[in-house]
């Protein structure tokens, strides 16, 4: 087998933009993908990834802006001609083939003939362990096995490049979590570059190398998912990735010192920004701690407010206190904290570097579905 | 349920089944009368009316009119029917509902209408009494009914399979070829199926624009019995009534294996 770097295909998009009469789908979208890399396009639904995923593959045109895969442009190539893998959310495998004739399928049309055939279309199957399975057809499989099958119909033909369309959104969580592992062994082994699509942030995490957030057909950040969970660049890559809290304010700065004026109290930052600015402050809930009301020492900065869900997740406790202005703050607190009720009045511990100062952005709203 | 609502229900399954079948039936005897007359019930046994349709050139004949129209028909209109279906599917265009409903017209447009209409450009072009008068007229009958039945089985073939098949090489020819095509095969058989039935029984049109030279069998059946009453009639009815029934009980059966996968 072949280095990795030398298998895996680079894609460049340049200011790709998809209109559909005058719906924005893509709006000025750049993207480079190194060869081998694991790329997530990440976003809610309507976002833009899947039409990014669509252009890639050939199934939707551009309206404007360039794409090169590989180096090549392949703007105006139509699909069948791109020699790229794509593993769909509804398996798409071929209900009149069995298993091995579905993964033979793209071999057949290559003009590759038995025995070679036969014997890449046994080493697919053994790559996603469904080398028993090849007399079978889909009807007879479980939607876990399906999906392994469409996989392996996907890399049979060594393709540069895989796309994969929320591959394990129509499985359920355990499958899920188990066939996320197996992807990533498979993208090690094969060194090919993937690019991932899911509305999942988690599985983002766990799968990519680098993640590019979509929102409203635009791309607001692309990092790794550390990079995004620390260092979000936009309100909305801050409340889609992981857990936040956001609380709104208004600043005054004297001389080199910032306060920001929350729900009445006065929260000291890092930052220094222009008197009268209205930022937003996001906190991870990891860097928030809770004390009983007053207890609390003054070096640090505190808000008032009343624990208003308090769950128990083994591994410690989550809290949901509402503060003076009823926004709400979520706080993760490790085993040995002190544990708190519903109803508890609770100050609000945070260190002012914890702080990430955010502009506002009304665009940040979404819904999960 | 109660008992004798059950035995009722029963009973009149079994008059609706009777009544749906007995005028098919009552034909069988008729066939082996020895008198040369359609009485029922028969008044003794013969095979003379099986000998006659075979032996009688006039009947023969008629069968293989019959069927040389039938075949080509059903040939020519599945595939003019299969590909009005696939365009009118793949078409984006609110046009497609006035074509497809265009296409279907010669279904519902009352036969003697159609068939006095055809009888008059026959005239004209000097079709009549021909097997090309026969198989045009057939096929713009049959059509319709191809057009249903592969509309149907596209109605419920996932699009995204060609996609799929698209990002594995296929050209939307081959993939047409290998994905379209074999799934949406049972449609185009049962449309081929209704296109052979509606030529081989249409009598209408045929009627119109039959000649000496070229006669089907139902128009020959029509004369037969309007002339005499023969009891060849009833023979060829209990042949046409045993081979549908074995084309039918072909089809469930090979029906009911593939649902079973």
């Amino acid at each position: 087998m072949a280095s990795p770097s030398t298998r895996g295909a680079a894609i460049d998009l340049r200011s790709v933009a998809k209109h559909y009469g005058s719906f924005v789908a893509l709006d000025n979208v750049s993207l480079h993908i190194e060869p081998g890399e694991f790329m997530t396009l990440l976003g809610p639904s309507g976002s833009g990834k899947t039409t990014t995923l669509n252009v890639i593959a050939g199934f939707t045109e551009v309206s404007s802006g360039s794409l090169d895969v590989g180096g090549k442009s392949v703007i105006g190539v139509p699909a069948h001609k791109r020699n790229i893998g794509v593993v769909f959310q509804h398996y798409a495998l071929f209900p009149h083939m069995t298993v091995s004739r579905n993964v033979a399928y793209p071999l057949t049309l290559r003009g590759i003939a038995n025995p070679d055939r036969e014997a890449r279309v046994r080493k697919a199957l053994d790559m996603v362990k469904m080398e028993d399975f090849g007399h079978r057809f889909p009807s007879e499989l479980s939607g876990g096995q399906q999906q392994r099958v469409a996989l392996a119909r996907a890399i049979v033909f060594d393709p540069p490049l895989l796309l994969m369309d929320e591959p394990l959104g129509a499985l359920d969580k355990k499958l899920r979590e188990w066939l996320q592992l197996e992807i990533k062994r498979i993208h090690r082994e094969l060194g090919t570059t993937f690019v991932y699509v899911t509305h999942d942030q988690e599985e983002a995490l766990v799968l990519s190398d680098r993640i590019a957030v979509f929102n409203q057909g635009r791309i607001e950040q692309i990092g790794t998912g550390r990079q995004l969970y620390d260092e979000p660049e936009t309100l909305f890559v801050g409340k889609f990735v992981g857990d936040s809290t956001i609380l709104r304010g208004a600043a005054s700065t004297s001389g080199d010192e910032t306060a920001i004026d929350i729900a009445g109290r006065k929260v000291a930052t890092a930052k220094r920004l222009p008197d009268g600015a209205k930022p937003v402050m996001l906190l991870r809930p990891e860097k928030l701690s809770l004390a009983r009301r007053g207890k609390a020492g003054q070096d640090r900065n505190t808000l008032p407010g009343r624990v208003g869900e308090a769950i128990y997740l083994g591994s410690g406790s989550k809290y949901e206190v509402v503060l003076a202005d009823a926004s709400k703050a979520i706080v993760r607190s490790t085993l040995d904290a002190e544990t708190f009720a519903i109803g508890d009045e609770v100050d609000l511990i945070f260190a002012g570097s914890d702080v990430k100062l955010l502009a506002d952005d009304e665009k940040a709203d979404f819904t999960l579905t | 349920m109660k008992q004798p609502g059950r035995i009722l229900l029963g009973l009149f399954c079994l008059l609706v089944a009777v009544w749906l079948v007995a005028p098919t039936i009552v034909v069988v005897p008729m066939s082996f009368n020895d008198k040369k007359s359609l009485a029922f019930p028969p008044s003794g046994f013969s095979w003379q009316w099986y000998q006659n349709f075979f032996t009688n050139p006039e009947w023969s004949a008629s069968l293989v009119g019959s069927l040389k129209v039938a075949v080509v028909t059903a040939v020519f209109a599945t595939v003019i029917g299969t590909l009005a279906a696939f365009g009118l599917d793949r078409m984006k265009s609110r046009v497609s509902g006035v074509l497809r409903a265009l296409l279907i017209t010669p279904m519902v447009v009352p036969g003697v209408v159609l068939a006095v209409g055809i009888y008059a450009v026959y005239l004209d072009t000097q079709l009549v009494g021909t097997m090309t008068g026969f198989v045009l007229a057939h096929t713009m009958l049959a059509v319709p009914f191809v057009i249903i039945a592969v509309s149907a089985s596209l109605e419920v073939f996932d699009k995204r399979l060609e996609t799929a098949a698209a990002s594995l090489g296929a050209t939307r020819l081959t993939a047409f070829r290998t994905v379209t095509l074999p799934l949406i095969a049972p449609g185009i058989l049962s449309g081929l199926l209704f296109a052979f039935v509606t030529s081989f029984d249409e009598i209408i049109v045929a009627l119109f624009i039959t000649s000496p030279y070229l006669k089907t069998l139902p128009v020959q059946i029509f004369s037969s019995i309007t002339r005499d009453a023969d009891p060849t009639v009833a023979a060829v009815g209990t042949l046409l009534f045993i081979a549908t029934s074995l084309v039918i009980g072909a089809g469930l059966l090979i029906g009911s294996r593939q649902g079973k996968r």
